[in-house]
């Protein structure tokens, strides 16, 4: 892996940055960023209408928790959630929404992958786990959709964010960096536990 | 402190502080990193976190996990299940630990993170007066594995040498799942059951302890290095810290069996422990 210093993306995340990115690359992305989860993509499946205008804007993969202060609302934890559950839907989700940018955990299918290329969009790594740090870079909470039917951690948040660390693990053309890792440990693998 | 304090501290203080040992280990393993490279940045995010978390006293992670209690048995007057479990539902309401119980029947949650069987409490033969708390997240446990030796599809036979190769490919099926670099508590031996709870317990040993049966020793030391030669990195995005320490017990075993149980736990190693 190369030595990189992080990119800033920020909204609106047009076609050209994205396709300039590279799997491997370090991003901070501050911007529009909206949650949305297995309810969601689900919801999107059975033809429902997309809640926001998601083009050029961030899909998280991500059932924070949120809790009320009066009129508003504070982000007290946002990892990622394992983004695999939306393989099914996340192809026609990118074709139907504009979203340039799809942020999670653990990567995606093949299909996913060729959509990127297709439209112009990349899957972004969030660290995952880091529940506290990634709270903190969501600077306001600007809206909610769902959220009585869904309940917080289902419901599609949008947030704005400042300066979140994520890494491009699928970009624009082909390049998809946990399948590389696979490919490359098996092999280390294999070499480690030959006999000879 | 009345008790009820104590095990409230227990818990708020084991969701929001990564050990000391993890700690270190994660700087350690962000030295040895590209200096620049995404496997350094996670592992900096990683170590910033937990200092948020500790200093906000907040869940260092969003999934506050299965909470498992490890408690003398000379406490079990006191430290009663129902004393546990209230303090488990204060800590709840408190935002403390998320909720995270749901009947696996019928689908509905325990709100309040408590039910037959939540949370779990071993009672130990540990002759001290500390209670232990093994905090450990899904994506964690959904990595954990048990191999039954000889298995042919790892060529692994039943010798140390199979149990190696059990170990690697535990660590190789984990990635980019478990939230890498995690631990693995190993158990060769015993019966499925045991084996498991065995493998788990070794997750509460000190990163830096060293293991009293020298092959064991050497074993621990052998399979961490090559699990680190393996390049998955932090997070399965590559680099050179795929795991922060492997911790083997034995237990004796019937002649028919020869279990090798790999118990995998995040780097959000949340274990703590209090005195009564
Ligand atoms: S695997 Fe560990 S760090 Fe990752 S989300 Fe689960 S509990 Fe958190």
């Amino acid at each position: 892996m190369t030595a990189t210093k992080a990119i800033h993306l920020a909204y609106p995340f047009t076609e050209e940055a994205v396709r300039a990115l590279h799997a491997g690359e370090q991003v901070l992305v501050s911007g529009k960023v909206f949650t949305g989860r297995d309810r969601f993509h689900k919801h999107f499946a059975d033809g429902g209408a997309l809640p926001f205008d998601f083009r050029d804007a961030a899909l998280f993969h991500c059932g924070p928790v949120v809790v009320q202060e009066g009129a508003k609302w504070r982000v007290v934890a946002a990892g990622p959630t394992t983004s695999v559950r939306e393989n099914p839907y996340e192809p026609a989700f990118i074709a139907a929404s504009g979203v340039r940018l799809i942020i999670g955990k653990g990567g995606m299918d093949k299909a996913t992958l060729d959509a990127c290329a297709r439209h112009g969009a990349v899957y972004l790594q969030a660290v995952g786990g880091a529940a506290a740090l990634t709270a903190q870079t969501v600077r306001r909470v600007v809206d909610v959709k769902f959220l009585e039917e869904w309940g917080a951690a289902e419901a599609c948040w949008q947030f704005e964010m400042h300066e979140f660390p994520c890494v491009v693990a699928m970009d624009a053309h082909g390049g998809d960096l946990f399948a590389a890792v696979r490919e490359r440990s098996a092999k280390t693998l294999a070499n480690l536990l030959s006999f000879n | 402190m009345t008790l009820h304090e104590k095990l409230l501290e227990l818990i708020a203080n084991t969701a929001s502080h990564l050990p000391a040992d993890a700690t270190a280990a994660l700087e350690e393993a962000a030295s040895r990193e590209e200096a620049g490279s995404a496997a350094e940045m996670i592992l900096r995010t990683l170590l910033a976190n937990a200092a948020l978390a500790a200093a906000s006293r907040t869940p260092m992670c969003q999934d506050t996990g299965t909470l498992t209690f490890f408690v003398p048995h000379a406490l079990r007057g006191a430290v009663t299940p129902e004393a546990i479990a209230a303090a488990v539902r204060e800590a709840t309401a408190k935002g403390l630990l998320r909720r995270n119980t749901i009947d696996s029947a019928t689908g509905r949650s325990y709100d309040d993170n408590t039910a037959p069987g939540a949370p779990v409490i071993h009672y130990t033969d540990s002759s001290t007066r500390t209670i232990r708390l093994l905090m450990k997240g899904g994506g964690s446990e959904n990595m954990s594995t048990q191999f039954s030796l000889p298995d042919a599809t790892i060529a692994a036979g039943r010798d140390l040498e199979g149990v190696r190769r059990a170990i690697l490919h535990a660590v190789h099926r984990a990635q980019g799942y478990g939230c890498a670099p995690g631990i693995l508590g190993v158990c060769i031996g015993g019966d499925r059951a045991t084996g498991y709870e065995c493998a788990k317990l070794q997750l509460l040993r000190d990163l830096a302890d060293r293991n009293p049966d020298a092959a064991l020793a050497a074993l621990e030391e052998r399979t961490l290095a090559e699990a680190n030669t393996l390049g998955i990195g932090p997070m399965g995005l590559g680099g050179r810290t795929s795991l922060l320490g492997v911790k083997i017990a034995a237990r004796p075993r019937v002649p028919a069996s020869f279990f090798v149980t790999c118990a995998y736990l995040c780097w959000a190693a949340r274990r703590g422990s209090i005195e009564i």
